[in-house]
C-alpha cells in the first residue's frame, strides 16, 4: 500500500476501505440522513466529492476537516447509498490518514483523545474500563472538570468499578496492537 | 405487523451458549448483564462466559486503525471456537455489531481472514454463530420462555429503539428491512406491553460521543425521547449500552429506558433489583408497577 502524502487519495481510500469513490454521483442521500451533518464543516457528500478530484488542495481540506471526526459510525449513509459505496468506511480511512499525517483538526482533538484513551485502556488490560478511560481522556483532552458530578452517581449505582479487570492474555493483546501499528506504518 | 423472525433456538445440541458480556457490562451497563443472566436462568439456558475474552475495540478501533478493528474481535471469536462454543451471545449492541460484522467480512474475504489470523496469532475456522440480545431473547421465547411469563405488564405502551447497531451493518439484521426492523416487537408484546409506532426507531443517539461531543448526544438523544413522548410511550426499550446511557443518564428524568432483557425479566416475575432496575438514572418504578401509578 503506497499511502504517502503524494499518493492519490482515491487510490488510498480504495486500498484501505475497498470503496471506489469515483463511482459516487453526488445524489446527496448520505447527507440527507446524516445525524451529525449539522456538526460537520464538510457534509458527507462533500467528503465523497473531495475524495474524487485528485486535487492536492481538496486532499488537504479533507484530512484537516472536523467532519471526518464527527462521524458517529451510525451507518445510515452506508445503508442508504444507491451506489453501495459505504461512505462510513471512506471516513474511517480518511481519519486514519489524517492522524498518520499529523493533520487532525484542532476541533477534532477531543474526539481523537477519547478514541486514543479507549484504546490505551484496552492495550494495557485487554478491556475497556471506565476509570482509566475517563482519566486518560481528561488528561489528553484537557477537559479535567467534565462530568465530575456523574462519577459519584455512577459509583453509587455500581457502574464504576475502581479496579480495572486485567485479562490473562494481555501480552497477546499488546502484540496484536504492535502488529496493527506496524501495518499502519508500512 | 410481521411476526419476529426467530433464529433457531440457541440451546440444545451444541451445548452451552458462549457468553461475551463486553466491557460495559462490568460497568456502565451492569443492569444488562444482571438481567441477561437472570433471564437465562429462568429459561434454563446455560451461559458460559468465554474465558479471557478481550474488548471488541468498539468505535475507537474502527475510527483509528482498521486492522485493530478486525484483529480484536477476531481474537474473541477464535477463543470462543477453541473453547468449543458454537454460539456466542453478545448482548451489547456495539459488541454484537463488531463481532458479527467481522465474522461476515472474514467469511467473504479469505485474504482478510488470513491477515487477521496473522495479526492475532490465532487460528479460526469461522465455526461460530454470533447472536444479539434480540435473537437470544426471541430464541428463548420460542423455546418455552413465552409460557412462563406470569407477570405481564399490560398497562404499558412501549416504543422499540433499535438505534444504529441493531438495525444497520453487514449481517446485523438478516432478512429484515433495516429501515423498519421488527425483531423486538414480538418480545415486547410477549411481556404484555403494547408496541407503539414512532419515527425514531433506527435513528442515532450520538453513540460514543457521550464525553467527547456531549452537545451532539444531548441533541440527538433529546430528539429520540421527544418523539417517544409524542407517540404516547411510557417507556423506551433498547438493546445497546450507549443508547441506554445517552437516554437514561444524559437525559435523566425524561422517560424510563429499559433493556429488552429487563422488561422480559419483569414479566417473568423477577424482582426489579435482581434485574438491576434500581441502578438506572431515570426512575423506572412506574414500569416495575406495570404502569400503575
Amino acid at each position: 500500500m503506497s499511502q504517502g502524502p503524494d499518493a492519490d487519495l482515491a487510490d488510498a481510500v480504495r486500498d484501505a476501505a475497498g470503496v471506489r469513490v469515483e463511482r459516487c454521483y453526488q445524489c446527496g442521500k448520505c447527507t440527507a440522513g446524516c445525524p451529525m451533518a449539522r456538526h460537520m464543516d464538510l457534509a458527507p457528500n462533500q467528503i465523497m466529492r473531495l475524495a474524487q478530484t485528485g486535487d492536492p488542495g481538496d486532499r488537504e481540506a479533507l484530512l484537516r476537516s472536523l467532519a471526518i471526526w464527527c462521524c458517529a459510525g451510525c451507518l445510515t449513509c452506508t445503508q442508504r447509498c444507491p451506489r453501495e459505496l459505504d461512505p462510513a468506511a471512506v471516513i474511517d480511512a480518511l481519519r486514519e490518514l489524517s492522524r498518520r499525517e499529523g493533520k487532525v483538526s484542532p476541533r477534532g482533538r477531543r474526539i481523537l483523545a477519547f478514541h486514543e484513551a479507549f484504546l490505551a485502556s484496552v492495550e494495557h488490560t485487554g478491556r475497556m474500563s471506565e476509570v482509566p478511560l475517563v482519566g486518560l481522556y481528561k488528561l489528553w483532552s484537557g477537559d479535567i472538570f467534565q462530568d465530575l458530578a456523574v462519577a459519584p452517581a455512577m459509583l453509587a449505582r455500581g457502574k464504576l468499578p475502581l479496579i480495572p479487570h486485567v485479562i490473562k492474555g494481555r501480552t497477546e493483546i499488546r502484540r496484536i496492537f504492535e502488529a496493527c501499528r506496524a501495518k499502519e506504518k508500512a | 405487523m410481521t411476526p419476529p423472525r426467530c433464529p433457531p433456538p440457541p440451546r440444545g445440541g451444541a451445548g452451552d451458549i458462549g457468553y461475551y458480556p463486553g466491557c460495559s457490562l462490568a460497568g456502565g451497563a451492569v443492569e444488562l448483564d444482571l438481567s441477561i443472566r437472570a433471564l437465562a436462568r429462568v429459561a434454563g439456558a446455560e451461559l458460559r462466559e468465554i474465558d479471557d475474552w478481550n474488548c471488541c475495540g468498539a468505535t475507537a478501533a474502527h475510527s483509528l486503525n482498521h486492522d485493530l478493528a478486525v484483529a480484536l474481535p477476531f481474537r474473541a471469536l477464535a477463543l470462543a471456537e477453541a473453547q468449543g462454543l458454537g454460539t456466542v451471545l453478545a448482548p451489547c449492541a456495539a459488541c454484537f455489531s463488531r463481532l458479527k460484522g467481522t465474522l461476515v467480512r472474514l467469511g467473504r474475504d479469505p485474504g482478510l481472514a488470513e491477515r487477521a489470523a496473522r495479526l492475532a496469532g490465532l487460528p479460526f475456522q469461522g465455526k461460530v454463530r454470533v447472536v444479539s440480545i434480540n435473537g437470544f431473547i426471541n430464541g428463548l421465547l420460542a423455546d418455552g420462555l413465552a409460557g412462563t411469563l406470569t407477570r405481564p405488564l399490560p398497562g404499558l405502551k412501549a416504543v422499540p429503539y433499535y438505534g444504529c447497531l441493531l438495525s444497520r451493518g453487514e449481517g446485523i439484521n438478516e432478512g429484515e428491512d433495516p429501515e423498519s426492523p421488527s425483531a423486538m416487537e414480538g418480545a415486547i408484546k410477549a411481556a404484555g406491553c403494547s408496541v407503539l409506532p414512532w419515527n425514531f426507531a433506527t435513528e442515532c443517539c450520538g453513540g460514543g460521543f457521550s464525553m467527547s461531543k456531549t452537545e451532539a448526544v444531548m441533541d440527538l438523544g433529546g430528539a429520540v425521547l421527544s418523539d417517544a413522548k409524542a407517540a404516547g410511550a411510557d417507556l423506551v426499550v433498547v438493546g445497546c449500552p450507549m443508547c441506554h446511557s445517552n437516554l437514561d443518564m444524559r437525559r435523566r428524568g425524561a422517560m424510563p429506558v429499559l433493556y429488552l432483557s429487563e422488561l422480559l425479566g419483569l414479566a417473568a416475575g423477577l424482582s426489579p433489583a435482581a434485574l438491576g432496575l434500581d441502578r438506572h438514572f431515570t426512575d423506572a418504578r412506574t414500569v416495575c408497577a406495570g404502569g400503575r401509578p
